[in-house]
């Protein structure tokens, strides 16, 4: 970073900060009542309270917990039958209209129907978020495998490889930017459901912490929670990218 | 291409037959599952005592409502920061900041805040909503050729004049493509504001079905919301070919 991008970070920074004061400013006015908006100073008590006191970890632990849990799950899921999709020309044509048909449905409208079937449990929770999650990965993986250069297929066929061998040494390589931005897009996706799923089945994680610090008007906890949640949806798209980078510099330097 | 789709309805309709007769042949008794024939008459009578109607007007209405006020402020925001790029530059931490927040997390606040109902409801649509069209808009606003800035300089357009008719024609075609992302994002966040909490609209009614032990009404409702977030993407990428044709095509990728 040269020193004028470093001064322009800096400036923004302190833009932030000039908004987290006036919010500060605003709360000590009691322009907006306090059990609504606590002001930055309490809500920065109450992490710390949390996190000191064990509870918030815990909290946290559990919405990673559901949420790493259901995305594997759907990641897994989602390139294995995306590969087998894609990597036929029947299935393409049989299948995956259907798939692109039920793109646009509202995930979460599965939540009711998984609580009919398993109940308020952690097996729902995991079930609809690997659920919502697999549909970006599974499509990303079939139109990556679409994509794949003819001519590779050609090599391929001229090298009398087998169909696994081709799927992994040359389908699965050149769709992984696909699969990839697929795995992003559901990292947000599984975050949501899995605070949906904490708020509606009462599971322990910061969705439910959330959820029962405004029923009981504990607006720092509450504002807390949502501070904390902010900065999972940020780190782990953070470490996202970075995996992608590293995962793809090949592909970087070959072109 | 007709080949191709017919061949496409074949997997769809061989489950729902092969459901059809597995239900019939089981006499299927579950809390989670009805054979096709029962959705279909279940969704017949809820458009028949408009129930279904009466909630997808209420889901539509808060998912619009939060979708024009997102895309408002999205666009106000994106076209300034697209425009004045020391703003942006300012701006980058704050935006960075608030927007990774899932928009079902402010449900809580804007619950304590606003109490069940449409405001609650249109206000987190509102904020899922800002962020696509904001980031994008940006994004279109920057890469409007450079000689159409100059022609506005060289004519002494006013700021606003400058605005209208010169930046908005010109990103256009890929604030429609944002816009589009952001009404699917609109109903996929009323939807699940309703499942979560609110007491209104499709999210609601298919909750009341589960917890009513009726698989027919809650399997209907849905298909019914899976039929309503086809048809309005459907009705987008029409309307953006016919709007816009192969333009709106270079705001896609990105």
């Amino acid at each position: 970073m040269n020193r004028a991008a470093l001064l322009w970070r800096v400036a923004s920074f302190a833009v932030a900060a000039g908004f987290i004061a006036l919010w500060q400013l605003i709360a000590n006015l009691k322009l907006v009542s306090p059990v609504f908006l606590p002001g930055p100073d309490r809500a920065w008590a109450s992490l710390v309270r949390g996190f000191s006191s064990g509870d918030l970890w815990s909290k946290l632990a559990g919405t990673l917990e559901h949420m790493a849990y259901g995305w594997l799950a759907a990641s897994i899921a989602g390139i294995a039958i995306g590969a087998i999709i894609g990597s036929s020309r029947t299935m393409r044509t049989y299948v995956a209209p259907s798939l692109e048909f039920l793109r646009p449905l509202p995930v979460s409208a599965i939540i009711p129907v998984a609580i009919a079937m398993l109940g308020l449990t952690q097996a729902m929770a995991l079930f609809v978020i690997s659920f919502g999650a697999i549909w970006p990965i599974m499509l990303a993986t079939i139109h990556g495998f679409g994509a794949v250069e003819p001519r590779l297929y050609e090599v391929a066929r001229s090298l009398q490889m087998s169909r696994l061998a081709v799927i992994f040494k040359i389908a699965l390589p050149s769709a992984s930017p696909d699969i990839l931005a697929g795995m992003r897009l559901s990292l947000t996706v599984a975050l949501i459901l899995s605070v949906v799923c904490e708020i509606l089945a009462g599971l322990d994680g910061l969705g439910h912490w959330v959820l029962l610090s405004a029923r009981a008007f504990r607006s720092a906890d509450l504002f807390a929670g949502v501070i904390l949640l902010g900065i999972t949806g940020y780190v782990t798209s953070v470490a996202m990218s970075l995996a992608e980078h590293r995962l793809l510099a090949w592909q970087a330097a070959q072109r | 291409m007709t080949g191709n789709s017919a061949k496409s309805l074949i997997l769809p309709f061989a489950v729902l037959a092969a459901f059809e007769v597995w239900a019939r042949a089981t006499h299927l008794q579950s809390d989670s599952l009805a054979p096709p024939s029962e959705i279909v008459m279940a969704l017949f009578g809820a458009f028949a005592d408009l129930s279904i109607l009466a909630a997808t007007r209420d889901t539509l209405f808060s998912a619009f409502a939060g979708l024009a006020i997102g895309t408002i402020i999205g666009l106000a925001l994106g076209i300034a920061f697209g425009i004045f790029d020391t703003l942006n530059r300012l701006m980058e931490v704050t935006v960075e900041a608030i927007r990774p927040i899932p928009s079902i997390a402010l449900l809580p606040i804007a619950l304590i805040a606003l109490g069940f109902g449409y405001r609650m409801e249109i206000v987190i649509v509102a904020f899922a909503c800002v962020w696509p069209i904001l980031i994008l808009s940006r994004a279109a606003v920057r890469s409007i050729e450079p000689r159409l800035m100059e022609v506005a300089r060289a004519l002494r357009l006013p700021p606003a004049q400058r605005v209208w008719k010169i930046i908005i024609p010109a990103a256009l075609p890929r604030i429609f493509v944002a816009f589009r992302l952001s009404a699917g994002i609109a109903l996929i966040v009323a939807v699940t504001v309703e499942i979560a909490i609110n007491p209104l609209g499709l999210g609601a009614g298919i909750m009341l079905a589960q917890q009513a032990l009726r698989p027919d009404l809650m399997l209907a409702y849905l298909v019914w919301i899976g039929a309503i977030g086809y048809a309005l993407n459907v009705l987008l990428v029409v309307a953006q070919n016919r709007l816009f044709g192969r333009a709106a095509l270079s705001g896609d990728g990105a």
